[in-house]
């Protein structure tokens, strides 16, 4: 080591336990319940995720280069995080030359104020979304609110689910848990100016929703953006969609607020050329989405006159301490790993109580905001929530290891807590599995669990601690005999010797 | 310390915690493709059919009357300051040019919308605007619900590599594939919600 010691750095802090929208209030297991009960929510994440799936296998099969894509993606996305303050310097230089203003925000609260400072100052009580995961995240639509601002989300989906004061269940379609018979009451009883006599028509809930939007895109002076990638070395900000909502907010008010999470960037313009690939095949199952738009700072007589940008912390350095799990940080938000996931099928994404559901959600969310802070935390229950089966990480487009990760989050879990049932079972097995002697009583001993199984002789409920395990899974019930119960009895003497008459016969 | 500096900090603690292994990027990913100017057109029909996107074929001197038919029953039609006049000598109603100076709320009034492209991507069906005098600021083809694009064969590339090569980073750009669409209801697809309900593309095969 050549480097002068210079202390030990501080690990930096997650983003705050009770801001923003990185924490549910309930546990995994819970809300899960919950969701299952939902059979129509059940039905139609089934359908969208199996029609997504379909369309994903398809054209990602087309491109014969995809392996050299995503080993591509991945890549740059690891230079990218391993570069970062070099990179977040250059972007920020590039960004200023061409007339934006640059804005750091440390967390949730931090970027809230900004936004609402930027919005205040313009003399607006309006203001145009286009969907953000970011503005998502950090609660900036409440945040606003509560200074006497009205975000007005113009996703169509996201306008369903802020109308029907609801939360979303994924990432790329937040409305999918709806029918189209939900969306038209939504509309009926929350839309000013709606047709009293709409009907249930697709074609005709998105004329209404239109012409709703229309009109705020004529008069509101200022909007509210997302980014999903920002190229370092020209300061160049990109939004990927299909609706032209996002085209609109980018290029009709006077003033342009980006919201923009500091792992974000691609570090040259030509790498966009990988991105552009693996993106609207990962997410939509589209060769390409409708649009894309991509601009620099501002831009004289087209678009808005004024374009901030807030590069935003709020856990992601955290994330990037940890040598194993700043992987997640990879993420481009594709949701393809939720549309292979059987946990989130079942599901739906409000289960994991975080911006961020799935999978990726599921290792991202305890990395932003931790899991430990209390007992039961529920942040500690999402790496549980997966069966590992490693379907994730074979759609990844930037081959995020996320069953690998799942595990290094449990096994941090275990090593932080005292009080989980892994750890006290595993402590116990260890003393068990230490002595011969001791083993053998624990397993008569463990025959006392029949009792427990029902019927079709499965635990569905354990005594507490053991009921953190059983509150997801049922167990099986142990069997009547120990294995060196039953080598020592009759019917277990006669079955050796039928093998042994079997291989005998079978060498002659 | 400012926000700044203590995000910038803790990157950098970051990093020092745990340092990452120096990356170098696989680049074996296709690029730099030759293709033949029918490979490219055949390629580019098919892909905007399944955007539903209407496609017309002609040649540089039919410019006029192609562009006129794609049109169809439009009134007022808006143009891009640098568009060549005579793409749209053929149509019947009134062309109105667009410019910065223009309030964006009149171009709700317009039918239709006539720009040049900077550059096509037949693997993906998507036509790239680069806000050039031909293809004018960003809310002309935004607004209208109607946009009829010229296209050259000569600036159809094969793959998005190849594309993307060919741009200037800082002009706003604008990468259009179909019409607006959502698969928001149901997952059913439908066709502008925001932008423009019709994309017609007008190929010159000889341009």
């Amino acid at each position: 080591m050549s480097s002068a010691f210079l202390g030990f750095p501080t690990p930096p802090p997650r983003a705050p336990y009770a801001t923003g929208h990185l924490r549910g209030d309930q546990s995994f297991p819970e809300a899960a319940h919950t969701a299952l009960d939902d059979t129509q929510q059940r039905r139609n994440l089934g359908k969208a995720t199996a029609t997504i799936r379909g369309k994903r296998d398809q054209v990602a099969d087309e491109l014969p280069d995809w392996e050299e894509l995503r080993s591509a993606g991945s890549a740059l996305k690891a230079d990218v995080l391993a570069r970062l303050p070099e990179l977040l310097e250059r972007f920020e230089r590039e960004v200023t030359e061409r007339g934006g203003v640059v804005h750091w925000a440390r967390d949730a609260d931090e970027a809230n104020e900004i936004v609402t400072r930027l919005v205040a100052d313009k003399d607006s009580d309006e203001v145009l979304k286009v969907k953000s995961m970011a503005t998502q995240e950090i609660g900036l639509n409440e945040h606003l609110g509560s200074a006497g601002i009205s975000p007005v989300e113009t996703d169509l989906a996201e306008l369903i689910v802020q109308l029907g004061a609801d939360r979303p269940s994924h990432i790329l379609v937040p409305a999918i848990h709806r029918n189209r018979a939900e969306i038209r009451d939504i509309f009926l009883r929350e839309m000013p100016g709606v047709d009293p006599n709409l009907d249930d028509d697709p074609v005709r809930l998105a004329e209404e929703a239109r012409k709703y939007l229309r009109s705020k895109f004529m008069s509101t002076r200022v909007a509210i953006s997302g980014a999903n990638f920002g190229v370092a070395d020209t300061g160049t900000l990109s939004v990927v969609e299909s609706e032209g909502n996002g085209r609109m907010c980018l290029t009709m008010p006077e003033t342009l607020i980006t919201v923009m999470g500091i792992e974000k960037l691609v570090p040259s313009f030509t790498d966009l050329e990988v991105f552009l690939q693996l993106l609207p095949r990962s997410s939509t199952g589209e060769r390409m989405n409708p649009y894309t738009s991509m601009w620099t700072g501002v831009t004289e007589g087209d678009g808005p006159e004024e374009f901030h940008l807030v590069l935003l912390d709020n856990g992601r350095s955290a994330t990037l301490a940890d040598g194993v799990g700043r992987e997640a940080l990879q993420c481009i938000r594709c949701s393809a790993c939720l549309n292979v996931c059987p946990v989130y099928e079942r599901t739906g994404g409000k289960a994991y109580g975080s911006t961020y559901p799935g999978p990726i959600g599921a290792v991202l969310t305890p990395q932003l905001a931790g899991m430990h802070e209390s007992r039961d935390d529920p942040n500690a229950s999402l790496p549980y929530a997966s069966s590992l089966c490693g379907a994730c990480y074979d759609v990844c487009p930037v081959k995020i290891d996320i069953p690998s990760l799942l595990v290094e989050l449990r096994h941090q879990h275990v090593e932080q807590s005292r009080y989980t049932a892994e750890a006290a079972m595993m402590r116990a097995s260890s003393l068990a599995m230490s002595s011969a002697k001791r083993f053998t009583k624990a397993q008569r001993a463990s025959r006392l669990g029949r009792v427990l199984g029902g019927a079709d002789g499965r635990i569905s409920a354990l005594p507490p601690p053991l009921n953190a395990w059983t509150s997801a899974r049922d167990l099986p019930a142990p069997p009547k005999r120990t294995f060196r119960e039953w080598w020592d009895s009759e019917d277990g003497r006669e079955a050796v010797r039928a093998a042994r008459r079997e291989a005998e016969r079978g060498e002659s | 310390m400012n926000a700044r500096d203590v995000v910038l900090g803790r990157v950098r603690d970051a990093l020092a915690a745990a340092p990452p292994e120096p990356v170098t990027v696989p680049r074996e990913y296709r690029g730099g493709r030759e293709s033949s100017g029918e490979q490219r057109l055949e390629l580019l029909v098919d892909r905007l059919g399944e955007y539903r996107a209407d496609v017309y074929r002609c040649s540089v001197a039919e410019t006029a009357s192609t562009v006129a038919e794609a049109l169809g029953d439009a009134r007022l039609v808006a143009v891009p300051g640098g568009l060549d006049a005579s793409w749209t000598e053929e149509f019947t109603g009134r062309v109105e040019v667009d410019s910065a100076e223009s309030p964006v709320r009149w171009l709700e009034d317009v039918d239709g919308v006539v720009t040049s492209s900077a550059v096509t991507c037949a693997e993906t069906g998507t036509v790239f605007l680069d806000a050039a005098g031909d293809q004018g600021r960003r809310a002309l083809t935004l607004v209208p619900d109607l946009h009829v694009c010229v296209v050259d064969l000569s600036s159809v590339v094969l793959g998005v590599p190849e594309a993307v090569g060919r741009l200037d980073p800082v002009r706003p750009t604008t990468m259009i594939s179909g019409p607006s669409a959502t698969s928001d209801i149901e997952l059913d697809r439908v066709e502008g919600v925001h932008g423009p309900r019709t994309l017609r593309v007008v190929v010159r095969v000889d341009g």
